[in-house]
């Protein structure tokens, strides 16, 4: 019997820089969203405001850890953090710059070349460019290394076909970064893969619609036919694809975003318990909090590795499986104890339980599925 | 971390790898007192990490008796060590001399309460303290009383009473760790003191649920140690039972269950660093109700995985499992503790929650 030391959770204290800058976010965010309704703040990274994006910019808090010479702020990993877990606990509309900020600017940053990174930093520093992802495709969700869109090339670029789909936002962005097949290698699907800037407006790209169960238009497909892409928009070496998606999955579930998604129903269901709440709901919010407060620090422990220059893919998998089951558990508990209807009107908290109920499902879905996940963490741990 | 904390990581580790062995474990579920891996611990300069140099300890940091309360759940040595090492502390701060050997704390049940009152020749002691930790063994016991109960908010009295001077009645938890109820009528106290302001009557409580939460953390370290272990080497279908999905979803669910219960302890004994122990009651909350549910989690997978063999005495699963159990129902179970978090969170209101938690 003796300790393992797969993963490591060391406790990071913010230190005072991040602490002060965490009252101007909450200022900020006072004065800019005003009394937004909860069930708007429940949409947390899912709201697409290009105005509060350019606005969140003007202070300097998108591209905050980049270098000055490409628009950012050159501020500390763990003040970047200050600001994403105060946006999202406040349910800011911070869909425009997520993506950006979160994965495509840190991908353009270790393996874009110069020009690129001259022409897209600063412009998604100042708030002025969203990035959508295209990586899943039809036959290829988990399996991710399988996908068939073929990029070939031609005079000046690549040649590209094939469909693209659950692609968030991509009718209101204003570029995607999407993995092509760039040469298909027999038996090796994780080679011939690469990484490429798509305008997707350009001709032989179509955009149709997906609708989600609950009505609202957030993911599309994405058709192409003979869509060209210049050879300069490929991101890195031709047939890096596959490391550098997994270096850019890695930005993607390190961060706070995956155990505060119900977080607004949580607020909403301690406003509707009475000033004495009686044992069962006491219980019940207590155990809520409890798991809140240790899920915090564990992502904050994320950040601090980050901060150190660490790998935390093991640790960031650990917190994402722990925060998504924390986030779909709510609407169940609050449902269990209160049995009101989710309603698109009705109270705040009806509202809210309305529009998570519906939502969470996507929560273990995105970003990895908690089975691939699961995986990830058994692989970590010496099992696979 | 520090030297200090490294060192006494070390330390402890080595200890206890060589000398909590399964003979030790087993003759002390028999009922004897394994002395000489207590007089180990002592000599190694392991029982007193709060105790100041002056007065004989290490003079070291919550953070400090955190590494020690967690090897100590990892390896499930059958002595006292959590209880000393309150129990020293409580003395060393109430400003009075700690006595060699085996210490433990009372009381360790809401409810139960010691009376101190000064008679002829000095303070005695009257009351009823249910199931002691090592309440029969230990040489010395530390108690704290409050003048109207332990909730009451009056300043808390700190006592030093000797072994032998109760009457008792032993028994154990399903560990067969002894939990011994010790009955005082007017017996003679050692040493009395008033307990400096930042230690309420609840205190032992308290600390209690601390060290607990550090000693589950540490209990499920070492299940996921042998249930990984145990997943890569068991055969069956003609290959490790660890290749099969279901075997890894399981595991990384104890893993994820260990994780977080390692968080919601370090970041409770660092805020006892931070305010003291009675001004950390909601990260104590937060550590034990979190780490106890981890502990019932994880019991149930690291026996689902091991199979019939981690039923039987003769396996050793169960040195941890049967403390997981245990310790998760002492100085509080996940819904008291759950409960006090969740009225106070009402009490403060739904628009201070996130600042709450971040303010901590
Ligand atoms: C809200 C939302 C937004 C999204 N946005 C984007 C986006 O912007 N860009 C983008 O590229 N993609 C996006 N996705 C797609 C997302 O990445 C995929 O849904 C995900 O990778 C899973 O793929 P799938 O949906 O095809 O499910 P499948 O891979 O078909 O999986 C179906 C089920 O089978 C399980 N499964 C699959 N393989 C295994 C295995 N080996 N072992 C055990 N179980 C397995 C899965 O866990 C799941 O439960 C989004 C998805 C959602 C829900």
């Amino acid at each position: 019997m003796g300790a393992v030391g797969t993963f490591r959770f060391d406790l990071c204290t913010l230190p005072p820089e991040a602490e002060a800058l965490r009252g101007e976010v909450r200022e900020f965010l006072r004065e800019t969203l005003g009394d937004m309704p909860p069930v708007k703040r429940a949409r947390s990274w899912g709201g697409f405001d290009r105005e509060f994006t350019r606005t969140v910019a003007a202070r300097g808090w998108i591209g905050m850890t980049w270098p000055r010479r490409y628009g950012g702020h050159e501020r500390s990993a763990l003040e970047r953090y200050v600001v994403l877990e105060e946006m999202l606990a406040a349910g800011a509309p911070v869909g425009a710059h997520w993506i950006a900020d979160r994965q495509s600017g840190p991908l353009l940053l270790r393996f874009g070349t110069e020009a690129q990174r001259e022409r897209f930093l600063p412009a998604i520093a100042r708030g002025e460019l969203a990035l959508a992802i295209g990586m899943s495709e039809p036959d290829s969700g988990s399996d991710l290394a399988s996908i068939r869109t073929r990029a070939e090339r031609v005079d000046g670029g690549y040649r590209v076909n094939g469909t693209k789909v659950w692609t968030s936002n991509v009718h209101r962005a204003d570029y995607m970064i999407a993995l092509f097949r760039t040469r298909v290698v027999p038996e090796k699907k994780h080679e011939g893969l690469s990484q490429f800037l798509v305008d997707p407006k350009s001709p032989g790209i179509t955009i149709r619609p997906i609708i989600e169960l609950s009505g609202a238009h957030h993911f599309n497909e994405v058709v192409f036919q003979d869509a060209f892409v210049p050879e300069d928009m490929r991101v890195g070496e031709e047939g890096a694809g596959w490391k550098q998606v997994g270096a850019e999955l890695a930005f993607e579930r390190s961060g706070p975003e995956r155990y505060l998604s119900c977080l607004a129903l949580l607020v909403e269901l301690i406003r509707a318990a009475p000033a004495d709440p009686g044992e069962r709901m006491a219980v019940a919010i207590g155990r809520l909090v409890a798991h809140l407060a240790t899920l915090r620090q564990m992502s904050l422990s994320v950040a601090g590795m980050l901060q150190r220059g660490e790998n935390p893919n093991l640790e960031a998998a650990l917190v994402k499986d722990l925060g998504t089951n924390f986030e779909q558990e709510i609407p169940e508990i609050v449902h269990g104890l209160l049995g009101c209807e989710p309603t698109a009107r009705g109270s705040d908290l009806q509202q809210v339980l309305g529009y998570l109920v519906q939502h969470a499902p996507s929560f273990s879905l995105r970003g990895g599925t908690r089975e691939i996940l699961r995986g990830i963490i058994a692989r970590g741990l010496g099992l696979r | 971390m520090s030297e200090l904390r490294s060192i006494l990581a070390d330390t402890v580790t080595r200890l206890f790898t060589d000398r909590v062995t399964k003979d030790v474990l087993e003759t002390a579920e028999q009922g004897q007192w394994p002395a000489a891996l207590w007089q180990a611990l002592e000599e190694s300069g392991l029982t007193l990490p709060l105790v100041t140099e002056k007065q004989g300890g290490a003079g070291g940091t919550w953070g400090d008796a955190h590494v020690l309360l967690a090897a100590a759940g990892r390896f499930g040595p059958p002595v006292p060590l959590a209880e000393t090492i309150i129990a020293s502390w409580l003395l060393s701060e109430s400003g009075l001399e700690v006595p060699l050997g085996p210490l433990t704390v009372a009381p360790v049940h809401r409810g139960d309460v010691l009376r101190l009152e000064r008679g002829s020749g000095g303070w005695r002691l009257s009351g009823t303290a249910r199931r002691l930790p090592w309440g029969g063994s230990a040489g010395h016991l530390v108690v704290v009383t409050s003048p109207d109960g332990p909730a009451s908010g009056a300043r808390a009295m700190v006592a030093l009473v000797a072994a032998g001077h109760a009457q008792v009645t032993p028994d154990h938890n399903l560990a067969l760790e002894p939990r011994d109820t010790l009955v005082f009528d007017n017996t003679p106290v050692l040493t009395a003191a008033p307990a400096p302001p930042l230690i309420p009557g609840d205190i032992v409580w308290l600390c209690g649920a601390l060290a607990r939460s550090a000693q589950m953390a540490g209990g499920l370290e070492s299940l996921l140690a042998q249930t990984v272990q145990y997943a890569g080497e068991r055969k069956q279908f003609g290959k490790p039972i660890g290749s099969f999905q279901a075997i890894q979803w399981q595991c990384a669910i104890l893993g994820e269950q260990t994780a977080a219960a390692a968080s919601a302890a370090a970041s409770a004994f660092s805020a006892a660093d931070r305010s003291g122990p009675a001004e950390a009651t909601f990260e104590i909350a937060v550590a034990k109700s979190r780490t106890g549910e981890a502990a019932g989690i994880g019991a149930g997978i690291a026996h689902q995985v091991h199979g019939a063999i981690g039923f039987t005495y003769e396996h050793s699963l169960h040195f941890v499992t049967r403390r997981l159990w245990s310790w998760r129902a002492e100085c509080g179970g996940e819904s008291y503790w759950a409960e006090r978090l969740g009225r106070e969170a009402a009490s403060r209101g739904a628009d201070a929650l996130w600042p709450y938690i971040t303010s901590r």
